[in-house]
């Protein structure tokens, strides 16, 4: 790992990995540990992500540190103009390590460059969020058994959705192979495309979620279609529906598929899918405990 | 008839030459190198022929020699640029450019959400492929391949 901040999924090595994902299992059998008595953290949300903050939290929390910190820019001074520098030395003052979110691609780069303390992206507009990544990793591992080898189908908007741009990066590791299923304006990226070419990982794209490609799945990674990407609303009309995934299309899958959703869902994933035991998208979400506190041990060299 | 032309922009004792700069970024090399902002004496020309490059325009420091490092930021400009180090109206030395592994603060990064663009932050970008040229933002990650590379 670069320094002791987690930024980007970039930062971490093939081994950085496995240890987090080895700690999240320990965390998981036990996930109150005395870790961070007498420890404060900065828990930063200038943008509001309720979901991430209570995990986040909930691991400091159950680690036995305290949390300081606003869950919006709104009601701090960074709306008064204050600079993200003069707010980060702020805090670096009184804490132990800093959790950050913020719409700014690169802002918790740059904090992390003020800080003296840690600092961990908790997600950087349309660029990363590492912990994000952990917690499918780890979701993968637990259900897959390895990370190795696996056959990943990625469904929705694989243009401007950072979750799987991420997992792309962290399973280049790991020599998975690849199936893009998006509208060919939410496809993925040339960035990423060229990215795997690079490190020799195949991939295929798609434009209709088939149960072909379903079929092929050891992870069905679905996302969200956001209604605001769109400029032509008949056109989100139009491919909303495409990508829904529904229990029948699971029928011939493989029996150790599992489908993964980095939530919240609108209406990609039909309700019906959440009774088969497939479904794994409720459990990932749980897994993101874990995983965040096996982050912050890291980090703090714990 | 080259020759000729050379002379239009006279010889110098010792220093350095920095010569095949396309015609259009002469000043943008003088504005990487600093040039713009120094007590050195120097003599540039533009619109020169050039059998290699049309047009080519060409400068002269008079008693400076640069570092490597500086030299290597001219490959953002052209891969074409040649460096002739001078010494008693002698060309002693030759160097081509090359990409540095990193680039500080001269280039832009054109994401408009980058921190970079947005907290007042120097940009720092890694390169990650010399031919074609890419480079990374270290900031917000986008890559960008040379001709959506902007320099400051
Ligand atoms: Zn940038």
């Amino acid at each position: 790992m670069k320094g002791n901040s987690l930024i980007s999924i970039e930062d971490l090595t093939r081994d950085d990995i496995l240890e987090i994902l080895e700690r999240a299992a320990e965390f998981e059998k036990n996930p109150n540990q005395d870790l961070l008595k007498g420890k404060v953290a900065g828990v930063l949300f200038f943008e509001p992500s309720t979901r991430t903050r209570l995990s986040f939290e909930t691991a400091i929390n159950r680690l036995g540190g305290k949390v300081v910190g606003f869950a919006d820019a709104k009601i701090t001074s960074a709306t008064k103009g204050e600079t993200l520098k003069d707010t980060i030395k702020m805090v670096d003052n009184y804490v132990d390590f800093i959790v950050m979110r913020h719409h700014i691609e690169g802002a918790a780069r740059y904090a992390s460059e003020i800080a003296k303390h840690p600092v961990i992206n908790a997600g950087d507009g349309a660029n990363q969020h590492p912990s994000q990544t952990m917690l499918d990793l780890y979701s993968i591992k637990k259900t897959q058994g390895t990370l190795e080898n696996l056959n990943i189908v990625m469904v929705g908007d694989l243009k401007y959705g950072r979750t799987v741009h991420s997992l792309l990066q962290a399973m280049r590791h790991f020599n998975p192979t690849f199936h893009f299923v998006a509208p060919n304006f939410l496809k993925m990226p040339d960035q990423y495309k060229r990215y795997l070419e690079v490190a020799g990982i195949p991939y295929y794209e798609h434009t209709e979620l088939t149960t072909d490609v379903i079929n092929e799945a050891d992870i069905l990674y679905m996302t969200r279609v956001q209604k605001e990407r769109f400029s032509d609303p008949l056109e989100y009309e139009r491919v909303k529906d495409v990508y829904i995934l529904k229990n029948s299309m699971l029928a011939n899958s493989k029996d150790t598929m599992k489908v993964l959703h980095p939530l919240p869902r609108v209406n990609e994933i039909s309700t019906d899918v959440d009774e088969n035991p497939k479904a794994y998208y409720f459990e990932q979400a749980h897994n993101g405990l874990f995983a965040r506190e096996a982050i912050i041990a890291k980090v703090l060299g714990l | 008839m080259t020759g000729k032309k050379e002379l239009q922009v006279s010889a110098i004792e010792n220093g350095t030459v920095i010569d095949r700069i396309p015609s259009n970024k002469l000043f943008t090399v003088i504005s990487i190198l600093g040039l713009d902002n120094t007590d050195l004496t120097m003599t540039f020309g533009m619109n020169l022929n050039s059998n290699a490059l049309g047009n080519k325009a060409i400068i002269k420091l008079w008693d400076k020699y640069l570092a490597d490092e500086e030299i290597n930021k001219l490959a953002l400009v052209s891969k074409d640029i040649k460096i002739n180090i001078i010494k008693n109206y002698e060309v002693v030395e030759k160097k081509v450019v090359s990409l540095p592994e990193s680039i500080n603060g001269i280039v832009r990064c054109v994401n408009p959400k980058c921190v970079t663009n947005c907290e007042g932050v120097s940009t720092r970008f890694n390169v990650v492929s010399k031919e074609p040229i890419a480079i990374q933002c270290c900031y917000c990650e986008k890559i960008f391949e040379e001709k959506r590379i902007e320099i400051i």
